[in-house]
Order: structure tokens, then sequence, then C-alpha cells
């Protein structure tokens, strides 16, 4: 599992904990503003090899049915993915908006 | 098609959604580290850019307990932790640290003597990036030679910083350490490895990862991996652990690729010139004339 956005609440500043203390992965804003390129995920020719998981310094490539999904909500577009697979089945794109 | 090495580490993700640059090496390290040491990591870390990026109120990155420390305390926190874990009866936990170059190489050196003299049960990494990166690329005691930062620039007669990098892991290993490595994010089966057989051993482990930073080192953010390779290619960097009183080299290149070319790439070292590049490799080949002596190659 993978911490997850969380409703966007507003804290008012009574409610900012005092001892700087508070629940651990509590994400409520994203990273993909951040790319001006996306890694393109080519299925067919993708081998479930894992390289791109574990070199990924965000970890938002997963393995599912042998194939390289990304989380495009964290995704930063550095292109580590796309340099590391050896056959090529990750290409950067242009970013759509 | 199986990868062994993802199989043995958590499929979870512990450092996520951190707001380090594009292609942070440091946030890798950090990351491959809390997959191999699983949920009941407690982490510490102290000022510089893995808890920068990590703790943003209320965006909190990491999703195994952790803590910020001072920053020259990463190893009395770690001391600390563990400590009182085991006194209110926790048993299966590892107490782990990510301080950066500088919190452990110049300000937190002496409170990590003081864990690994005291031999407490906790585990060291240091990711190394080289500078104070995030106070915007101040030398530290393991920037190295010729690097250009914000206090040690290039001009015409200096050519970047004049004092060689500190030699942290033979540092640790002098204390007798159950356990210390040198890493390289380039390397991270390796990395992986050794954060595992850390994680099985009593004591104190030290672990010191290069962790390349594209933003100080003038690199692409998709570099990160290569260069992180290149440096132990070129044998700037070495892959090598200390334990049971000895160090062994992990990984042998057959034959070295050119240090030039390494350092060329990057933008902290573009201003050197062709004698500071000699300097540079003699100081390489007088180190691994060291490593084929003492080390169990
Ligand atoms: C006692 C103290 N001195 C100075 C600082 C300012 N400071 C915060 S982060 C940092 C740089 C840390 O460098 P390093 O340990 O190499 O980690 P990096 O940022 O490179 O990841 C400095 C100087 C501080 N927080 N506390
Ligand atoms: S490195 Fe390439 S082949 Fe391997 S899992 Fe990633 S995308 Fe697929
Ligand atoms: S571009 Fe970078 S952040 Fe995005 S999936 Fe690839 S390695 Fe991960
Ligand atoms: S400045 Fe360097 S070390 Fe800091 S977050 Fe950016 S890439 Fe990582
Ligand atoms: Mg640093």
């Amino acid at each position: 599992m993978r911490p997850y956005i969380r409703e966007k609440k507003s804290f008012t500043f009574d409610e900012v904990p005092e001892n700087t203390c508070f629940e651990a992965g509590y994400l409520t804003t994203v990273n993909s503003g951040w790319r001006s390129i996306r890694p393109a995920v080519n299925s067919e020719k993708c081998v479930g090899c894992e390289q791109c998981y574990l070199y990924c310094p965000d970890g938002v490539i997963a393995i599912n049915d042998g194939k390289a999904v990304i989380d495009y909500d964290f995704c930063k577009g550095c292109g580590i993915c796309a340099k590391i697979c050896r056959i090529g089945a990750i290409e950067m794109e242009a970013e759509r908006k | 098609m199986a990868n062994k090495v993802a199989e043995s580490i958590s499929r979870e993700e512990f450092f996520y959604g951190h707001k380090a640059c594009a292609g942070c090496g440091g946030s890798l390290a950090v990351r491959a580290a809390l997959k191999v040491l699983g949920p009941n990591a407690v982490s510490v870390l102290p000022a510089g850019c893995m808890s920068a990026v990590g703790f943003n109120f209320p965006q909190l990155c990491f999703s195994n307990n952790s803590i910020i420390s001072t920053f020259a305390g990463t190893a009395s926190m770690l001391t600390g932790v563990e400590a009182g874990l085991r006194a209110r009866g926790y048993k299966d936990f590892t107490a782990v640290g990510f301080a950066g170059d500088g919190g452990t190489a110049d300000i937190g050196i002496q409170a990590l003597s003081g864990a690994i003299d005291r031999n407490d049960n906790i585990i060291y990494i240091c990711y190394d990036n080289e500078a104070y990166m995030n106070t915007g690329i101040q030398k530290s005691g393991l920037t190295p030679f010729g690097a250009k930062t914000t206090t040690t620039p290039a001009g015409k007669n200096i050519h970047g910083n004049i004092r060689p990098k500190k030699n942290m892991f033979e540092i640790a290993a002098a204390h007798d350490i159950p356990y210390a490595a040198t890493a390289s994010v380039g390397y991270i089966y390796d990395f992986i490895q050794k954060v595992q057989k850390a994680s099985q051993i009593q004591g104190t482990k030290y672990i010191h990862v290069i962790a390349p930073c594209p933003t100080g080192w003038g690199v692409a953010p998709d570099e990160t991996v290569e260069i992180a390779k290149e440096v132990v290619d070129c044998g700037l960097w070495y892959l090598a652990e200390y334990e049971n009183g000895g160090f062994k080299l992990n990984h042998k290149p057959k034959e070295f690729t050119s240090v030039e070319s390494y350092l060329k790439k990057q933008g902290r070292f573009r201003h050197l010139t062709d004698e500071d590049i000699q300097v540079i490799t003699a100081s390489r080949d007088k180190k691994w004339e060291f490593i084929s002596k003492n080390f169990v190659i």
C-alpha cells in the first residue's frame, strides 16, 4: 500500500499540533505539477523486470500483472526510469495539461 | 519476470510524496533503505534535505515513525529512540538514521563516534551528496577536491575545493564498529543487500551511500543513477565493507572508466584544468594502492 491523498482540510492555528507530532504518511498535495515531461510505459514491450521500480526516487512505479504502472499524481518526470529500462519500454513525452 | 531483490523487500512505500527535487539521489537511498527495514523502522533525520522535503506539515511523507533531530544529534537521538523503545518492551523495530554528509562528517561526528563507542544497536546511514545542499551548496568535509560550491568558488587561482574528501568509512571502521559499508545509489542492489545485512547485526552499523544531487552537482535529473554508477566505475568511489576487524572490497572494476569524463559531465567540476584532473587521478591511484594492500579483494 502507498500513502494516499487525504481530504484537504485547512488547519486553524489551534489545530496545528503543539508537539509537532502528527499522523505518519499524511499527504495533502500532489507533485504532478512539477513535470514538464512524463514517462509513458509501452506495456507491449515491458517485461516486468522491476529495474525502474527499484530505481525510481519517488517510488511511484508499481508492477501490476507483470507490467510497470506509474502513479502520475506523484511522478516528477525525472526520467530515471526511461534511462534505466534496458529494453526501452519507457519513453519520456511532453506533459499534456 | 521475477526480480529477486524486489521480492526481498517490502512492496509498501514509506517515503512517498516528498518534495525532493526530481531525480534526487538522497531520496532514492532513503526510500530503498526503508523498504528493506519495513514499517517498524523508526527513522531519525537531522536538518538537511531529507528532513526538509519529508516533513512539511501537514504533508508528512514518512509512513513509518520518523522524527527530526538536531543537526548534530542524529546518532544521540538514535541512541535514545533505541533505548526508549527497548525499555518499553518493544523488540521488533530498527532505529535508523539518515543524515547528510555535513550532518555526518562535520557537525554530527561527535555524536556518531559516541554511539559507536557505546555500540548502541542502531543503523546510521549517511547519504552523501558531497555538500550542504539544503542551505544552497556549501562545502562540507565530504566535498571532494576540486568541486565548486558557494564557499569554494572556482576562480583563476583557486579551482574550487582545495581539500580532499574525509574518509568517513575508515573513520567509522577505526572505532572497530561491528559493521560499516560504502555504497552508491547507482548500485542499488548492493546497497539494499548491505542494509539487509546491517539489520541482522547487533550493535552499531554505519553505511555510507553516495547519493548524487542533480541540483548541486550540475547534472540533469535523469543522470543521477548513471553518475552514481560512474563514480564507482572510474574508481573515485568504491564498494566495500568492514566486518570482524577487516576490510573487504565488494566490486572491482576490471578497468577504470575515464575520471575526466566523470568530472566533465558535472557543472561543479567543469572548470577543472588538465593538471587538476591529474591530481585527482593520482589520488585515486594512491587510494587503490591502499585498497589492494589492506582490503580483501
Ligand atoms: C545547528 C544548525 N546549524 C545549521 C543549520 C542549517 N542547516 C540546515 S540543513 C543544512 C545543510 C545540511 O547539509 P547535509 O547534512 O550535507 O545534508 P543535505 O542538505 O545536503 O541533504 C544546514 C547547514 C541547522 N539547521 N542547525
Ligand atoms: S525497466 Fe522497463 S521492462 Fe523493466 S519493468 Fe520497467 S518498464 Fe518494464
Ligand atoms: S520519471 Fe522519475 S519519478 Fe516519474 S516514474 Fe520515472 S523515475 Fe519515477
Ligand atoms: S537539493 Fe539535492 S539533495 Fe536536496 S532535495 Fe534537491 S536533489 Fe535532493
Ligand atoms: Mg549534503
